[in-house]
């Protein structure tokens, strides 16, 4: 009881102001800023703190047909200036229990983010989430480090047109695909989600990455391979939301080393309609999103601009 | 510059104590572990196998300091194993710690287990400050009592007493931990109460103290990934136990339904306690 007191009244205060407000793809957002998937992502009490510390939208936990265990630690490594390497293996605790896990969920906005491993996984998952209060979907094409999920899948075009296609059959709610960096150009592989019916396209996940400790000769990650996030991927990420958003008429959610409202605004200048902020919550917590929306507020005002949609994709007329 | 204690640092094993025929003392020197506060806790990658929360325990040199272990699965069976100038990779000291009230004068430390390390910890602090303290160590035999001379050197500067139970009575007062604090609190006050230990009997110690309305701090286990708050592999309700914790106050404790009722495995589902 207490607990929806405190929501709805961190919903009270906050509802008056409209200036970041988006919609994207259906999907009405306070604000722009969304938690990445694999951040904080498994618990509803979580969730309903991090809708009082104002975020605008959750993606959580990338979430299987089954339970799974990921890998032995070392699953998350921090590197020097702000970046991370993580083979956390896609660990969740599954469809079943997550869906429990936010069956009463107030009105926190979650967009559930779903992993499989062949086209026909992903019905069995949305068949637990569509009757929840949930805005949608986003479908993880592109974990680095994962056999048979994630990117594999998204390297192959045929395939990602599949899965898509397979998703939106099932449901209604909009249908975010996260793409990253692999083996086929991230615009064909954008292109194709595009062309199969995806609402909006997420760029980008981490990028295959490892490091190797100098004094035993050991790979940290346990599985050796990972994923690189955080500061040192800000560039390419902005490269490919400036690419995919020139390319694609879907709206395009900006992810990678977003640590600042600068980071934030570049990201919108390339293209990004909304943004997500995964590894700065390492440096700047819960407090990431309060942060970032007031910087973004203060640089609007500046800017003589009403809505955020108005510097949506500016950097590409030049 | 200031290290960056989230990047992995390499340390040598300096010394290994025996404490049972389970568990062991490792010591190092690291001076950014030397300088942890009661309660914190280190990511130890044990290179190849694993990397483990561990709490920070007390070393008798300066610039060093150890971790405690009890060999269990494989992480801590290697950790358990390693020897004298082999390498560890350490990162933190993370969490918050015991605070400790300036008007304290008579604490009541309950811990069973390996959560006695940041127990001893503490007690050094408390010692430093000239605190009396009670401690209580639980454990289910003799041949699994650890700590005990161990605490009473690191005490040996303020009043203090040790109690140690057995669950088959074949040391000290026969029971659990909490057997032995209720008995202790019928006889003497104090000003709060520490525990680290099985979940289980620290919120035992939660209910008897808040039976006698003394202020409480205990210092709860997660599983943990990145210990930097970025992964929620750790939380209890809308608590990172690596980043919010890993001490928590009776005020908190109170309000975590989840204490002593599930926690989370590997996965991140729920299991019954
Ligand atoms: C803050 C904190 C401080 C700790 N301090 C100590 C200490 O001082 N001495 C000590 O011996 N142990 C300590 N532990 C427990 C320790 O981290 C390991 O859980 C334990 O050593 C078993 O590891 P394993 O790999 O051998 O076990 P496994 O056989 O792999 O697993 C057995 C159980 O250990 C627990 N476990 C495994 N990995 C982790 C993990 N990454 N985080 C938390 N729990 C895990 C799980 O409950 C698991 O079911 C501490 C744990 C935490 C969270
Ligand atoms: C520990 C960790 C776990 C992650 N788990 C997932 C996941 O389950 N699904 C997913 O789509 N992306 C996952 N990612 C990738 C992030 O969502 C994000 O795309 C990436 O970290 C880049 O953003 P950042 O630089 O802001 O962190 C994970 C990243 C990290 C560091
Ligand atoms: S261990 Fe990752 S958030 Fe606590």
């Amino acid at each position: 009881m207490l607990e929806w007191c405190k929501l709805l009244r961190g919903k009270r205060q906050r509802e008056h102001d409209r200036t970041l407000s988006i919609n994207i793809a259906g999907m009405e957002l306070r604000n722009p800023t969304m938690l990445a998937s694999g951040f904080l992502g498994i618990s509803q009490a979580i969730f309903n703190r991090l809708y009082n510390a104002d975020v605008g939208a959750i993606v959580s936990k990338s979430i299987s047909c089954e339970p799974m265990e990921g890998y032995r630690n070392p699953t998350a490594v921090c590197l020097e200036g702000g970046s991370y390497l993580n083979a956390v293996g896609l660990a969740n605790p599954g469809a079943d229990a997550f869906s429990s896990e936010i069956a009463s969920n107030p009105y926190v906005p979650i967009i559930v983010s779903l992993v499989g491993s062949s086209h026909d996984d992903f019905p069995k998952i949305i068949n637990k989430f569509d009757d929840l209060n949930i805005l949608g979907y986003e479908i993880n094409l592109s974990c680095p480090h994962v056999a048979k999920m994630g990117m594999e899948v998204g390297d192959d075009p045929d395939m990602v047109t599949k899965v898509v296609k397979t998703v939106k059959s099932h449901t209604l709610k909009p249908v975010v695909v996260k793409v990253g960096i692999g083996n086929v150009d991230i615009l064909d592989i954008a292109r194709a989600a595009n062309d199969a019916g995806a609402n909006a396209i997420t760029a980008i996940n981490t990028i295959r990455a490892m490091t190797i400790d100098i004094e035993s000769g050991i790979p940290v990650l346990s599985n050796k391979i990972g994923g690189l996030s955080g500061k040192s991927v800000k560039p390419i990420a902005i490269r490919c939301v400036y690419e995919i958003s020139k390319n694609v008429s879907v709206p395009v959610i900006g992810c990678g080393g977003i640590f600042s409202w600068e980071d934030a605004v570049e990201f919108m200048l390339a293209g990004a309609s909304a943004i997500q902020l995964g590894s700065v919550i390492g440096y700047e917590g819960f407090g990431a999103f309060q942060k970032i929306c007031l910087g973004l507020k203060r640089y609007l005002e500046r800017k003589g601009m009403k809505n955020l949609t108005e510097l949506v994709g500016l950097a590409h007329k030049y | 510059m200031p290290i960056n204690i989230n990047i992995i640092r390499s340390v040598f094993i300096e010394r290994v104590l025996n404490e049972t025929a389970s568990v062991k003392t490792i010591l190092f020197k690291d001076r950014v572990s030397s300088k942890a506060d009661p309660g914190q806790f280190l990511m130890v990658w044990i290179p190849g196998v694993e990397e483990l929360p561990m709490s920070v325990m007390v070393a008798d040199e300066e610039d060093s300091a150890a971790i405690t272990i009890r060999r269990k699965g494989i992480g801590s069976t290697a950790l358990f194993n390693k020897r004298i100038g082999e390498m560890l990779g350490i990162r933190g000291p993370y969490g918050n710690k015991f605070k400790i009230a300036p008007n304290a004068r008579t604490v009541l430390l309950v811990g069973g287990g390996t959560g006695l390390v940041p127990l001893i910890r503490l007690a050094a602090k408390l010692n430093e400050m000239r605190i009396c303290c009670t401690l209580i160590i639980g454990a289910s035999s003799k041949r699994e009592v650890f700590f005990e001379n161990t605490a009473d050197a690191v005490l040996s500067d303020t009043k203090h007493k040790i109690i140690v139970s057995t669950e088959n009575g074949d040391y000290g007062i026969k029971g659990n931990a909490t057997d032995a604090m209720a008995q202790v609190l019928k006889e003497e006050t104090f000003d709060s109460v520490y525990t680290c230990g099985p979940e289980l009997m620290m919120k035992k110690v939660l209910d008897i103290a808040s039976a006698y309305s003394l202020p409480i701090q205990a210092s709860l286990e997660r599983h943990m990934k990145c210990g930097i708050g970025i992964c929620a592999s750790c939380c209890i309700e809308d608590k990172l136990v690596c980043k919010d914790g890993t001490v928590f106050c009776e005020k908190q404790l109170s309000k975590l339904n989840e204490f002593g009722m599930f926690y989370r495995d590997k996965t991140g589902r729920k299991i019954v306690y």
